[in-house]
């Protein structure tokens, strides 16, 4: 099957220091992939390298086959492309409901995107109890639940998110990836998933690929790093895991 | 007793034209984080091309509905080709253009309209009517106030009903999230200049009559006056704003009449703004002042 995303060679970074070296992998459509790595592996700068804030140094991006070269940030996520940024990224001063509006102002399908922000209040049903209620006040799993359906109500074929366990309960991150994989087998979202918490994030992933200082380490299928404790040990250390 | 309810109520319709004002100022403020200073002398523009029509046809009524068009256009033009070009970090040097964008449009006002004061006379009597026997309000200045509500009740509205209201305060709160949402931010910014540039524009039509008329520098002293409400508010609250222009201009009124010694006024306004800020250093409805992406 050809890639939904594509990513060859590429380079990035800030300000002229390079932090992306060479990375190339593919997103199958459907597919759950997980970039691991330890903190200053060039996660996050990945993501927003793919999403269009960093401009590429070299390389390309291709998505279902277009080059988004030129494609500007606000186009992408026209295109299929949603990005839920690190620190969860809603917008504070603004209530839950407003915070979903968002999501989907740029679609002309109004009663989709109706019907898209029911769908996220069926699924975070603690989100439709407080939708009058300022983004601030809701707790971490909660926010991380409005960043998520608030990107879904753009009804994106993939869908990047940034670290989402990131300061969660584990039984919060447990729900949060169960989520992810009904999503993904309902809708056949393929999820690029950043993680540092690579026992959950391995938990749904078909495939990881595994970063360290920039650079792609290896891609490796989701089972066989999970199965082999050797090679887990190699990449994160014992501590984690 | 009657002279305090005069000086009151008169200030409260002065004071309305600054928290007009300062409301534009605040715009900008909150979608840039600059201070466009080139706010007083754009709308003296606007108000300047609004009149040539309206003294023509329409009156001052027309004039009134063309001047925040004509300042809404200018404002965006300014910000599409010269802030804009500077990208988001140059807050300072935004300002220093502001300001030479000031002098090239007084120094174009002055030569298509000439440097002499031309009157810019109001729709209806200056005349302050009596209740009772106390002064109270001239029919202008009930004009006045009752303009200001509508404009404000229109922005309100904007801002929290309609969909551009969303991406405008989205856009201005989270401006990389609202990107990787499908929000054409530079757009969004240009359309809130150009919003705050025609609501400057409303203001100077409503406060022109009420003074010696148009001039290229017609509006600085209320651009100073405007600025000082507005910091007074913390220059980031529409509300802010609008408590800080009302102040300001029942200050103005208090003293002047008071002393009757207009030279006091701006003393007591730089006084006014030392208390605020020595005890609310950030103004008085300042919101967090940590930003984020």
């Amino acid at each position: 099957m050809a890639a939904l995303l594509s990513v060859r060679g590429v380079c990035a970074g800030y300000r002229g220091v390079p932090v992306l070296r060479d990375v190339s992998f593919d997103v199958a459509p459907g597919s759950v992939v997980a970039v691991l790595g330890p903190n200053g592996a060039g996660k996050t700068t990945l993501l927003r390298t793919l999403s269009g804030l960093l401009p590429l140094t070299a390389g390309t991006v291709r998505f279902d086959g277009q080059d988004l070269a030129a494609v500007p940030v606000a186009r992408r996520v026209r295109l299929g492309l949603a990005h839920v940024p690190e620190g969860r990224g809603v917008v504070e001063e603004l209530t839950v409901a407003e915070n979903l509006r968002l999501g989907g102002l740029w679609r002309r399908d109004r009663a989709d995107v109706a019907r898209a922000i029911a769908q996220v209040y069926e699924l975070f049903e603690p989100l439709a109890r407080r939708r009058g209620q300022p983004a601030h006040q809701l707790s971490g799993g909660e926010r991380q639940m409005l960043a998520l359906g608030r990107a879904l109500v753009a009804r994106p074929r993939l869908l990047m998110l940034d670290e989402p366990s990131l300061g969660l309960a584990p039984k919060v991150v447990a729900q949060l990836m169960a989520v992810l994989a009904a999503l993904r087998s309902s809708t056949g979202l393929a999820i690029l998933l950043v993680e540092q918490n690579v026992r959950s994030a391995l938990s749904i992933a078909d495939t990881a690929v595994v970063m360290a200082l920039g650079e792609v380490m290896a891609v490796r299928p989701a089972d066989q790093v999970r199965a082999d404790d050797t090679l887990r040990r190699a990449w994160w250390g014992s501590g984690q895991a | 007793m009657t002279r305090f309810i005069f000086l009151t109520i008169d200030g409260m319709a002065t004071g309305a034209v600054y928290a007009t004002f300062a409301l534009s100022l605040v715009l900008i403020w909150r979608a840039a984080r600059i201070v466009n200073f080139a706010q007083g002398a754009i709308s003296v523009a606007a108000a300047d091309v609004a009149w040539s029509v309206g003294s023509r046809v329409g009156g001052w009524w027309l004039g009134l509905l063309l001047a925040p068009l004509v300042g809404a256009l200018l404002g965006a033009l300014m910000q599409r080709f010269t802030v804009r070009r500077l990208g988001p970090e140059r807050h300072l040097d935004a300002i220093i253009v502001a300001i030479g964008v000031a002098m090239v449009v007084q120094a174009v006002l002055g030569m298509v309209f000439g440097l002499q004061h031309r009157p810019l006379p109001a729709p209806v009597s200056q005349t302050v009517l009596m209740v009772g026997g106390v002064p109270t309000l001239s029919p202008y200045k009930l004009l006045v106030l009752g303009a200001v509500a509508l404009l404000v009740l229109g922005l309100a509205l904007l801002f929290s009903r309609t969909a551009v209201g969303l991406r405008l305060r989205a856009s201005a709160l989270a401006p990389e999230v609202s990107r990787l949402l499908g929000v054409e931010v530079e757009r969004m910014t240009t359309l809130a200049w150009g919003l705050a540039t025609g609501v400057a524009a409303f203001a100077a039509m409503l406060v022109l009559p009420t003074g010696p008329g148009l001039h290229p520098t017609a509006m600085d002293g209320v651009f100073i006056t405007a600025f000082t409400a507005a910091v007074l508010g913390g220059l980031d609250s529409p509300v802010g704003a609008a408590v800080g222009g009302f102040a300001v201009g029942l200050v103005l009124n208090y003293v002047t009449g008071y002393t009757d010694e207009p030279n006091l006024a701006p003393v007591a306004l730089l006084g006014l703004l030392l208390a605020v800020l020595l005890v609310r250093p950030n103004g008085l409805f300042a919101g967090p002042t940590i930003r984020r992406a």
